[in-house]
């Protein structure tokens, strides 16, 4: 009976460098390893002092898991597995590990290039950490070590994003990453089974919301573009390049070409065609939908939808522009936004999610003037639209999801301090399980109860699974007993019949027997009062056997003998019993006992 | 446990397992071959091959066969065939009531092809396990099938030749049709539906619970995409099953051995059909024939299936072309199915060997045939209608399907192209004997290469194989442990194992020599501290167990008893206690009983040593204790005495 302990190295009570540590059964696991959009310095990355205050992590960590490829998963990878230092296995899916390099260079290029950071790390790392990945299919459970095992489970989220169950003998962890539950455009509703683990840790960016039905929100957010650009408008969404733009992608194209509008649609160029070229190669972690079509017609083939050049920028007129990256925290939509906002005519819409210091969290949260990193002001005019299209849980697919594979413990991470205490709240209330919320740095120990495996011999089994008593009929609410022998012997446990313990151990049983005489003053024959003894004991013991032998003794039970002898007006009789039948001969005792009859 | 065997090619299986209660089919192969014995169906409807004619019947009087029966056979090539909508060779149906299946599991999509037989006509209720590709392959093998019957119906059923009177007068081969009475006509595209709707996909080691007695686990198989072997796991038994299985490096993913290792019983179905020649050399000779042939202005006829080996070979023959500057001879591909089987050849990155799998992380797609196919050099088609006309060009190599010939695209092409010696066609395909395949259209003036691919094991791989595996038991087709027919004395070419492996044929029931002794049993912590354990040897404790035992989904729990005073001591029929007996051992020796007798009150002691042991008198009580090496027995009057006297010897005893 181990404890399972969880330490978020970031994630706790916060969204972004989602980093948690847990070790369960002796193993020690970090489930993501992401940065924080948030910050600049040290604190983008996790802490993974905590983890060793200086040298490497290899012989510290049994594996790390990478949930999907958001850069506030796994951001930080290069850096924890080249300039820390780690050598073991990494685990993600397919999808995962072709898109998370791509935007590990993105993001590198951004920082280094553009910002001029140094110590940073390199392509090569990227390269280099890449390598030290092992790709994992749905629902295959992979042997990490001899005792540590795997399995992914669809989230939905982003393409190849994954649930991971975590399992060292009898405990069991789930951890989320990102997850949505209901299918949107191109991905599926996350799936579980009744696994019951000894701990979900879960993601609550919506703890508290439950939003509206999707196909009023996509309305809405057609509508906000229609008009925009009807006014002669520029539309400008932010978005990271793989996920989000696609489902908008799909429903911009498809509302064009319904509504027949001409007005341009551009995404940023770069990574369109390879991104789309990825979902294209993955359908099969996509819709249902999509892939029953994609034969015929591949979704993610844009006839509107054109590359984007920095050029377009001035452009007179109405367009609308998809560009990287999603929280305009820097590059391409960045750029563009400096441009537009001071015009009240255009419009910017955020889809997601924007962590606290970026500019997309400044505009969100009603800031009309944004000073940027030179000192430089910007004046919003322009529209600001926050468009819920983030495929997380809502708080009702949270609840969906623990009710699915109904956890005995709950942690959440991944979302806000206050929204978390309500979330919790209400799971302890509907559920009736344990739940945290550690902030970083902070351990929780979940207490874990597991029952015993005991190798059982099937003799024993079977004896005891037919009923005692051959007149009673097999009733599964009757209560069944089993009794046998346990043997332990190191960590094997073997219960059996006691005579086949016994004679496994070479133990013999110890033969206690008592004989007593009773004297009874009654007259007849031998033979008369040993039937009436044998009456007499037929109604005592009517679950026992009762019965003549040869030699004109009783015999009750196993052991017990009972010989009258004497003369016509004295009987002698005697009562012999193992210890093992001690309540049947102590009880003849007392019916026998003149003195008690 | 027991092994049914319901089908009669061993290289399209189909089992049923028996173990702890549960009911397993393994595989679902629909014997295609059978359909050798019909007349090829032409793509245009209405017309017939162009050697079929009239059978007519010669010979002796009384073998005569009634007319009814000789106008459903036609003489075609040399060979009476049955002139009728095709009929196929299902599994056994008959050994084993169906519909309490519980589970099916398939290794791939060759080996599915007739589940709706199964499924749809017998009661079926359970749920059958496949890989994802094994779906949408199989799917689409099912279809084309579909397709290519439905395309040009016959009228007629032919059943009048099948009768046993009727049959044992025909000529050989009919004659020896393999249970012809059993054949069924095909499935539709209803039942393919309705019975795949009842398919659950697995993930290669992904653990599957059946009602909790046994879990199930495909392994890859390395033979097609997606095709695995499974081992079916009791807590304590283990079962592997293996299937189509390759150690050669192809497109799929490598085959998985570890997990099959050290089984109780490792059942082998589906080893190499053609023993005597190896993969390698015969794609080499495919792609030299095929060259050569067009290089002289021929064309070249591959009969195929829809996917597996034909990808291989269009990656293969494009290559050779390249080598040899004939870049620029198309290759055309006709299926039904062949937009669908290329486009999912693209999406299942996951199932493929690492090379083909790291294409994508470019992105790139990872059969070369896309690019071919973007470059024109490969063109596809559902059939010859739909466009193939309007740009074919010769000298081409031609894939199309079906491989027995007996249906399909490829009937057009053997009539078209059958008469010209500079075409060739070339037999890959290990499924049909090609020489019986070719049988209605003989003689033919164009030339015919055989060059089998089979990447199935094959019988030195297996017995390798096996004997890394170290199962305890093995079980293999009858046929695996003789020598092939046409080469009586190789016996290298067997199956060889110590002991001597069980053997399977159809409809044959088979005993598994495994014999169950444990059940895992969880006890509850709650019980577990309650458990008094008493050490009896060094590192070894014994501790009795009087627990209530609850059976749910096939799992067993211990729980405390509810209350013991309300459990009433029972007793079995005979007697004997059924819980709470009290054990008691150990060696005392005569003076420790004899010093605790003093300390309990018992002074005036006389001790007499007799040959069996020694007995103790208490002379003040009048009691007796006689006491050997491990029994003692206590002779006294008074019950108070009694007591305190059995209370002395239990503190000499361990007690449990």
């Amino acid at each position: 009976m181990s404890d399972i302990k969880v330490t978020p190295l970031g994630a706790g009570q916060d969204v972004g460098r989602s980093c948690i540590l847990i070790s369960l059964g002796g193993k020690n696991i970090m489930l993501d390893c992401g940065m924080h959009m948030g910050y600049n310095d040290d604190r983008r990355f996790p802490d993974f002092t905590y983890i060793a205050r200086e040298g490497r992590l290899t012989e510290k960590i049994n594996c790390v898991i990478i949930s999907h490829f958001h850069l506030d998963h796994c951001g930080a990878l290069p850096y924890m597995t080249e300039m820390v230092g780690y050598d073991g296995p990494v685990y993600m899916t397919h999808p995962t590990k072709a898109i998370c390099p791509i935007l590990l260079e993105d993001y590198r290029k951004i920082t280094v290039e553009r910002k001029g950071e140094v110590n940073f790390f390199t392509s090569e790392m990227i390269k280099t950490c890449m390598k030290k990945v092992i790709t994992v299919n749905l629902h295959q459970v992979i042997q990490v070590d001899d005792d540590l095992e795997i399995k992914a489970y669809y989230a939905g989220h982003v393409l190849g994003a994954a649930m991971f169950q975590i399992r060292v003998g009898q405990s069991s962890v789930v951890y989320t990453g990102d997850y949505n539950m209901t299918p949107d455009r191109h991905l599926g509703a996350a799936w579980i089974d009744k696994c019951r683990p000894d701990l979900l840790i879960t993601e609550s960016t919506y703890a508290t919301t439950i939003r509206d039905s999707k196909r009023c929100r996509e309305r809405d957010f057609l509508k906000k573009v229609h008009c925009c650009v009807e006014k002669g408008g520029k539309v400008l969404i932010p978005v990271f390049a793989l996920g989000r733009a696609q489902e908008l992608c799909i429903l911009l194209e498809s509302y064009w070409d319904r509504m027949n509008l001409k007005v341009p649609i551009y995404f940023s160029l770069g990574l369109t065609e390879k991104a789309n070229h990825y979902y294209k190669l993955y359908i099969t972690w996509t819709s249902e939908k999509i892939k029953k079509t994609f034969v015929q017609r591949n979704m993610f083939e844009f006839k509107h939808i054109k590359p984007f050049d920095r050029a377009y920028i001035e452009n007179p007129g109405p367009m609308v522009v998809f560009a990287t990256p999603g929280m305009l925290h820097a590059g391409l939509s960045l750029q563009i936004f400096k441009r537009w906002a001071p015009n009240e005519n255009n419009m910017v819409i955020m889809p997601g999610y924007c962590v606290a210091g970026t500019v997309g969290h400044r505009i969100l949260n009603g800031a009309r003037k944004i000073e940027m990193e030179n000192k430089q002001i910007i004046e919003v005019k322009m529209a600001v639209e926050y468009m819920s299209f983030s495929a997380h849980a809502d708080a009702k697919g949270i609840m969906q999801l623990i009710s699915h594979c109904e956890p005995r413990n709950v942690l959440l991470v991944h979302g806000e301090g206050e929204k978390m205490v309500f979330l919790k709240n209400k799971i302890k209330q509907e559920f009736g399980v344990e739940c945290y919320m550690p902030e970083n740095g902070e351990t929780s120990v979940i207490k874990v109860k597991h029952n015993i495996p005991l190798d059982t011999s099937l003799n024993l089994l079977k004896r005891q699974l037919v009923p005692a008593d051959e007149s009673e009929e097999p009733d599964p609410k009757h209560l069944k007993i089993l009794h046998g022998a346990l043997q332990m012997r190191g960590s094997r446990m073997q219960l059996t019949e006691p005579s086949v313990a016994f004679r496994e151990l070479g133990l013999e049983e110890y033969e206690l027997r008592f004989t007593c005489d009773i004297t009874l003053e009654e007259g007849g024959s031998v033979s008369n009062t040993t039937d009436r003894i044998y009456r007499l004991l037929q109604r005592e013991f009517p679950k026992c056997s009762v019965q003549f032998s040869n030699d004109g003794s009783i015999n009750v039970g196993d052991s017990v003998i009972v010989k009258v002898s004497g003369e016509d007006d004295c009987k002698n009789i005697l009562v012999s019993w193992s210890h093992q039948d001690e309540d049947i001969g102590s009880h003849i005792q007392r019916v026998l006992r003149p003195e008690q009859s | 446990m027991k092994l049914i065997c319901l089908s009669d090619n061993p290289s399209k299986p189909c089992f049923v397992l028996f173990f702890k209660g549960v009911k397993i089919m393994l595989d679902c192969g629909l014997d295609i071959k059978q359909i050798l014995h019909y007349i090829p169906l032409l793509v245009v409807p209405g017309f017939q091959v162009s050697k079929a004619h009239t059978w007519s019947q010669g010979g002796d009087k009384r073998n005569r066969v009634p007319d009814d029966a000789a106008q459903e056979l036609k003489e075609c090539g040399g060979r009476l065939l049955v002139d009728g909508n095709p009929e196929f060779s299902i599994p056994e149906t008959g050994i084993v009531d169906l519909s309490t299946l519980d589970a099916i599991l398939i290794s791939s999509y060759s080996c599915m092809l007739a589940l709706p037989y199964i499924t749809e006509y017998t009661g079926f209720k359970g749920t059958i396990y496949m890989t994802e590709p094994t779906f949408y392959i199989g799917r689409l093998y099912m279809e084309e099938l579909v397709k290519y019957v439905e395309r040009n119906p016959k009228s007629s059923i032919a059943s009048h030749w099948k009768q046993e009177n009727i049959i044992k007068n025909l000529p050989a081969p009919l004659r020896d049709a393999v249970r012809p009475r059993q054949w069924r006509k095909l499935y539709t595209l209803h039942d393919i539906n309705s019975s795949l709707s009842k398919v659950q996909l697995v993930g290669f080691s992904e653990k599957l619970d059946i009602f909790g007695a046994l879990t199930v686990s495909p392994a890859s198989s390395g033979c097609c995409i997606g095709s695995c072997n499974w081992i079916i796991n009791s807590k304590y038994e283990k079962i592997c099953y293996i299937a189509g299985t390759s150690t050669l490096t192809t497109h799929p993913r490598p085959m998985d051995q570890s997990p099959l290792k050290n089984a109780d019983v490792l059942i082998v179905s589906c080893l190499t059909q053609t023993p005597l020649s190896l993969p390698d050399p015969m794609i080499g000779e495919f792609c030299l024939n095929a060259a050569v042939t067009v290089k002289n202005g021929g064309n070249v006829l591959v009969p195929c299936y829809a996917s597996g080996v034909t990808f291989d070979l269009f990656e293969c023959l494009s290559g050779h072309l390249d080598q040899c500057g004939l870049a620029g001879v198309p290759m055309y591909f006709l299926s039904p199915v062949s937009d669908s089987t290329l486009a999912y050849s693209n999406i299942f990155a996951e199932w493929l060997s690492a090379g083909k799998q790291s294409k994508v992380f470019l992105p790139e797609c990872p059969f070369p045939h896309a690019d071919l196919l973007s470059k024109g050099r490969l063109k596809n088609f559902s059939s010859i209608h739909t466009g193939l006309s309007t740009d074919f060009v010769t000298p081409c190599i031609l894939f199309a399907g079906h491989p027995s010939l007996r249906m399909g695209d490829i009937v057009h092409f053997i009539e078209l192209w059958g008469n010209s010696p500079s075409n060739t066609i070339i037999f890959t395909e290990p499924d049909f004997p090609h020489l019986d395949a070719l049988a209605p259209f003989l003689p033919i003036a164009m030339r015919v290469c055989y060059c089998p691919i089979d990447t199935s094991l094959n019988f030195s791989q297996a017995n390798k194989l096996i004997r890394d595996l170290r199962p305890l038991h093995l079980v293999v087709s009858e046929s695996y442990i003789h020598p092939p027919v046409l080469e009586p004395l190789r016996n290298d070419l067997t199956v060889d194992f110590d002991p001597s492996p069980l053997t399977y044929k159809q409809g044959e029931i088979l005993s598994l020599p495994v014999k169950r002794q444990y059940e895992a049993v969880e006890m509850e912590p709650e019980l577990a501290n309650t458990l008094e354990p008493v050490e009896v040897k060094p590192g070894t404790a014994i501790a009795m167990i009087t627990a209530a035992l609850v059976a749910k989904d096939n799992r067993y729990v211990l729980k405390l008893l509810p209350n013991l005073h309300d459990v009433p001591k029972k007793r079995r029929a005979d007697g004997s206690l059924l819980w709470r007996k009290p054990y008691i051992f150990g060696t005392p020796n005569l003076q420790e009983i004899v010093d605790s007798l003093k300390q309990n009150g018992f002074t005036s002691l006389r001790v007499e040593e007799i040959d069996s042991g020694s007995i103790i008198h208490l002379v003040k009580e009048d009691s007796l204790i006689q006491i050997d090496n491990n029994s003692t027995h206590i002779i006294c009057q008074g019950e108070e005495i009694r007591l305190r006297l059995k209370e002395v010897m239990l503190k000499c005893l361990k007690q449990l």
